[in-house]
């Protein structure tokens, strides 16, 4: 685990993403790797908490629908700045975390799973029944319809280009300002699906260097120690009580980013989105990735991201072969997800990633 | 260990053998000279609303058929590409843009939700794909929106149409009960805002979950109030419990219904609780007791016949009749528009007196829907198991 | 004045009454589901997210049964409870056994990943429609006092209390009784004592299992039959669990009625429209306040 090579592989990812969306022959395909980038940061951050501190969380898509609702309250019905709502639904999420998270955490492994658990459907039960009316209209918003028309995400409005800064405007005088536009009026509004996939990718690389990090230094440590044996943990004065409820709360964090990101990018944000079910496929996630596995998080997510894609290709390819057979993969998903949920964790416990590269290690090294 | 690891890897081949073997039923469509007119559909097949989501995909796939049997459009195949959403609004915005993108189709019909729907209207409108949703909720089409329309009769008429015969008879104090989803909550919605301009006084508000399985509670509650007479807004199995209910309590006044349990499935889970509830329900679910007159007996008898036929063991409901008439005015448009999304438009807006399963469709710039409350609902009553119109 | 007090009295009483029998009824349901992940858990420390699905197989092979197929009413019973039985013990053959490193997460999230195989099995096989069940005893109500109830919530008490007396007499008169709570409390003991574990462990799926189904026939002629139907109750059933003490077998069944009386009178007295929240809440409350609820065992370790 050289620092060298982790920087490479850094290296690597950046290149990759930054080149992919070159590649694709349609916008559709941003839209799908844009919720990629989306669950990968909820999964680094469950994965914090999984796989590390051995704790799991049955209902952390409430966390991501929290975000996502804060955001898309503050912004939709009040007006709010993005980035600012975005900051408050941080906060407002992290302070739920701790609170749900000092009474969950005094007990043993799997009683946090049965509170998250709880917690989970409350929340979307909430979410299922609040509605806020919007200043000026009699329509409340929310309940099963959830939010809608939630505004584009956007850092600076104000134009300050050269224009604005020069008492002469030059780039209209000159008609430079027709040719490079971007100089002349800097603005950013996130409101093409490139340029959301740059910002949503730019924070998931961000946050698994920052795992990364985390991993490495003495926490992470500490973590590890704690998830083989908190007896043993607690002997070497680690406080267990503290790391438990710190990495609770940072995974609700990531997920409350993503949250965030979800809101500007759909522009909605309903109860079907947040339920049991979402909370379900995270944690499908990061089984398939490898539960101690930062890198494997990325691949978890694309990979139940992708699922439906996968299943769809397999059904055009069956029709070609037997057009009888036309259709058999319909309604298949849900087996499917429970198929390997129970075949990774009896044969592959360490997930897909780490699973197969020690398969392969163990045959190039025979 | 081996040997268990492999008796289960082999019972989940069985397993899936077994299961591919019941579902292959269906075929891809024939081969006509055209260029296929693609059609996406996005609906809810599995997951809470699978009992429109499964009616709706089923008349389209139907739809297709019959039409490419009958030498398509202008000698062009439809070709349907439809999704299955799972109820997630995610999913219905993600689905929307692959059917836009990756299959290019000319039009989509669907969602089969209100709250999906509005999800992707965002996106409609900016790609500028035409959109039949198979939605109630009247906020879909008011205000307009240029590229979005729907078939299903509005919550707004259904209420009216109760409230018509609650003045007719009398009727000034009622208890609602309501499914706590997009279907109920919008029903509950059109009850409060038309109550004073009906003269009606609600006087209890209750409502439970979808997956509830016991309203005692909530009618215990009623019952002690000066109600006249219970209105329940929900779909399947909800009312059906709440029937029961009411004659497990010997609640003596009169229940009535939301169209959204006009089907048949409803009279065999309520079981002889169904008897005397009253409701506005589109006509496909009486179409044999229609005046020959009734210029939508004829649509409506074909529609079924062909539905009953091409899928033994199930009824048709009116969620079906919902994709069957966005595919019906959308192939109309079609054959004058030619594959062009902007035209496609603009003809389906142009749509003129088009008898289809839930009314007659008059569509206008600033009528997206294009239903009057009089062809979309007509007042039936059960009794004895069977559907019978009143007046 | 008195007496007008008295009629607003009676009949908020009446009310109450009212409450409390349809709760009672719910939480019949909810205790023995909770009774199913008690055995489980008592004989493996697993809480089996599966279990709802058990219920849910009940119900639909009672359906297939006696509905569809015509076979009469106890025999329809019998067979749907043996089946019901054989996945449990395959679920234990094939899916639990074989895991090569049984932490709690993992085993926690396999049978999250079993209940889903299973719910859609269930809707490939049974389609995604509501299917109705034919009550024991027929639909006419029952008075007791100014409550009414069904014939067949009354089959529902009767049956959980006859299934109590049973379990009871199993645990404490019978061998394999013995041995699996032997298994429970300390696995190695038990097995220098020649009780042979892992058999008990498939007993208690075996067990669970038919738990379930009989839980699952019995209210399908109130609550209809449907492939989704295991989800919220086992949710609830687990939330009764835990709520009387998991591990406890009374407290399962204590911890149920609780939550079906406590779901009926906060709909009825506070609000109905979140109603499903309060089998959550009031979860998240004893969790909180006493983790090993009512008549929990100490097996809670405080960190």
């Amino acid at each position: 685990m050289s620092e060298k090579r982790d920087y490479i592989y850094i290296g690597i990812l950046i290149a990759t993403v930054s080149l992919l969306p070159f590649f694709l022959t349609n916008d559709y395909y941003l839209h799908v790797l844009i919720l990629i980038g989306l669950h990968t940061i909820i999964v680094l951050g469950l994965n914090l908490l999984m796989g590390y501190a051995g704790q799991i969380s049955l209902g952390h898509a409430a966390f991501y629908g929290l975000g996502a609702y804060t955001s898309g309250i503050l912004t939709a019905i009040y007006d709010f700045h993005p980035v600012f709502a975005a900051l408050i639904a941080l906060l407002f999420v992290g302070l739920i975390a701790f609170v749900v998270g000092i009474p969950s955490l005094k007990l043993r492994g799997h009683y946090l799973a049965i509170a998250t658990l709880g917690f989970g459907i409350i929340i979307s039960i909430i979410f299922n029944e609040m509605k806020l009316a919007p200043k000026g209209t009699d329509l409340p918003m929310g309940g099963p319809e959830g939010i809608t028309d939630i505004p584009k995400l956007y850092f600076l409005k104000y134009s300050f280009g050269l224009d604005n800064i020069l008492p002469v405007k030059l780039g209209q005088v000159t008609g430079l300002s027709n040719v490079v536009p971007n100089l002349y009026a800097f603005n950013i509004v996130f409101d093409t699906d490139l340029k959301y996939y740059f910002i949503v990718w730019i924070f998931a690389l961000l946050l698994l260097i920052i795992s990364n990090n985390i991993i490495k230094s003495r926490v992470g440590r500490a973590l590890r120690a704690l998830h083989t044996s908190e007896t043993a943990a607690s002997t070497l004065g680690i406080d267990i009580q503290k790391y438990k409820l710190s990495v609770f709360v940072l995974s609700a964090f990531y997920a409350s980013i993503a949250g965030s990101l979800y809101a500007h990018f759909i522009a909605s944000a309903g109860p079907s989105s947040f339920g049991f079910h979402k909370s379900i496929m995270l944690v499908v996630m990061v089984v398939v990735g490898g539960m101690a596995s930062i890198w494997g998080s990325i691949f978890g997510a694309a990979f139940i991201t992708l699922l439906p894609e996968f299943i769809d290709a397999l059904n055009n390819s069956v029709v070609k072969i037997q057009p009888e057979l036309f259709y058999i993969f319909e309604d298949f998903d849900i087996i499917v997800y429970g198929l390997i949920l129970m075949v990774i964790l009896i044969f592959m416990p360490e997930g897909l990633t780490k699973g197969i590269v020690d398969r392969l290690k163990g045959k190039f090294s025979k | 260990m081996k040997g268990r690891k492999l008796l289960f890897l082999g019972l989940v081949l069985i397993i899936s053998a077994g299961l591919l073997v019941t579902s292959c039923e269906k075929k891809p469509p024939p081969e006509l000279t055209g260029e296929p007119y693609v059609i996406g559909g996005v609906f809810s097949v599995t997951g809470r609303a699978s009992f429109l989501g499964e009616p709706e995909k089923n008349s389209m796939e139907l739809f297709a058929e019959i039409v490419n049997s009958e030498g398509g459009i202008n000698g062009h195949p439809i070709e349907v590409v439809i999704y299955d959403d799972e109820g997630d609004a995610t999913n219905s915005v993600t689905l929307v843009k692959k059917l836009i993108e990756k299959d290019n189709v000319l039009a989509i019909v669907g969602p089969s939700l209100s709250g999906n729907t509005l999800s992707v209207i965002d996106v409609i409108e900016e790609k500028e794909v035409p959109l039949v949703s198979c939605a109630a909720s009247v906020k879909i089409t008011e205000p307009v929106k240029k590229w979005v329309f729907k078939t299903p009769q509005t919550d707004v008429m259904a209420v009216e149409k109760i409230y018509e015969y609650f003045v007719a008879n009398g009727i000034t104090k009622i208890a609602i009960i309501t499914v706590a989803n997009g279907y109920g909550d919008s029903g509950k919605e059109q009850l409060k805002a038309q109550a004073p301009g009906a003269g009606i006084e609600i006087v209890a508000e209750e409502s439970f979950g979808s997956e509830d399985t016991d309203m005692t509670a909530q009618l215990t509650v009623i019952k002690g109030t000066d109600a006249e007479a219970i209105v329940c807004w929900g779909t399947n199995p909800g009312p059906a419990i709440v029937a029961k209910n009411m004659v497990q309590l010997d609640v003596q006044i009169p229940l009535f219904q939301s169209h959204g349990v006009a089907s048949p499935k409803f009279i065999e889970i309520a079981g002889d609780a169904a008897n005397g509830i009253i409701l506005p329900a589109g006509k496909i679910i009486v179409t044999d007791q229609l005046p020959k007159s009734d210029p939508q007996r004829k649509v409506l008898m074909h529609y079924k016949e062909v539905y009953e036929e091409k899928f033994p063991g199930s009824k048709v409901s009116s969620f079906g009749g919902h994709a069957w008439d966005a595919m019906a005015m959308i192939a109309e448009a079609l054959k004058v528009s030619g594959p062009d999304r902007a035209m496609l438009r603009d003809e389906i807006e142009k749509t003129t007196d088009y008898i289809g399963i839930h009314g007659i469709f008059n569509m206008t710039p600033e009528d997206h829907n294009g239903l009057n409350i009089d062809s979309a609902f007509v007042m039936l009553k059960i009794e004895n198991g069977e559907w019978v119109i009143i007046e | 004045m008195f007496s007008l007090f008295l009629y607003f009295f009676m009949s908020f009483f009446d009310q109450l009454l009212q409450f409390f029998v349809s709760g009672v009824t719910q939480g019949s349901i909810y205790a023995i589901v909770g009774l199913g992940f008690t055995i489980i858990y008592n004989s493996t420390e697993i809480i089996n997210f599966a279990q709802g699905e058990f219920v849910m197989l009940g119900a639909m092979f009672m359906v297939t049964f006696n509905a569809a197929l015509g076979l009469p009413i106890p025999i329809s019973f019998v067979i749907s409870v043996i089946a019901v039985l054989i996945i449990g013990i395959l679920i234990d053959l094939l899916i639990i056994r074989p895991v090569r490193k049984p932490t709690h997460i993992s085993l926690i999230i396999i049978t999250i990943g079993a209940s889903i195989f299973i719910k859609g099995v269930a809707m490939l096989a049974w389609k995604k429609d509501y299917h109705a069940a034919t009550p024991f005893s027929g639909e006419k109500p029952i008075s007791i006092g100014t409550a009414a109830i069904t014939p067949q919530a009354l089959w529902v008490i009767g049956i959980t209390c006859v299934v109590l007396v049973l379990l009871h007499l199993f645990f404490e008169y019978t061998d394999t009784g013995k041995g699996m709570r032997a298994s429970a409390i300390n696995p190695k003991a038990a097995s220098l004592l020649g009780i042979r574990v892992k058999r008990m462990v498939l007993i208690s799926f075996a067990l669970s299992g038919a738990l379930g189904a009989v839980a699952g026939i019995i209210i399908a002629p109130i609550t209809f039959a449907i492939y989704n139907m295991g989800v919220m109750l086992g949710l609830k059933g687990f939330c009764g669990a835990v709520i009387g003490g998991l591990g406890s077998v009374p407290g399962a069944i204590i911890g149920g009625f609780a939550l079906g009386v406590l779901e009926a009178m906060g709909a009825g007295l506070i609000s109905s429209a979140y109603k499903d929240a309060i089998a959550f809440v009031v979860l998240l409350l004893v969790l909180f306040m006493r983790p090993t609820g009512i008549l929990g065992k100490g097996e809670m370790k405080r960190v």
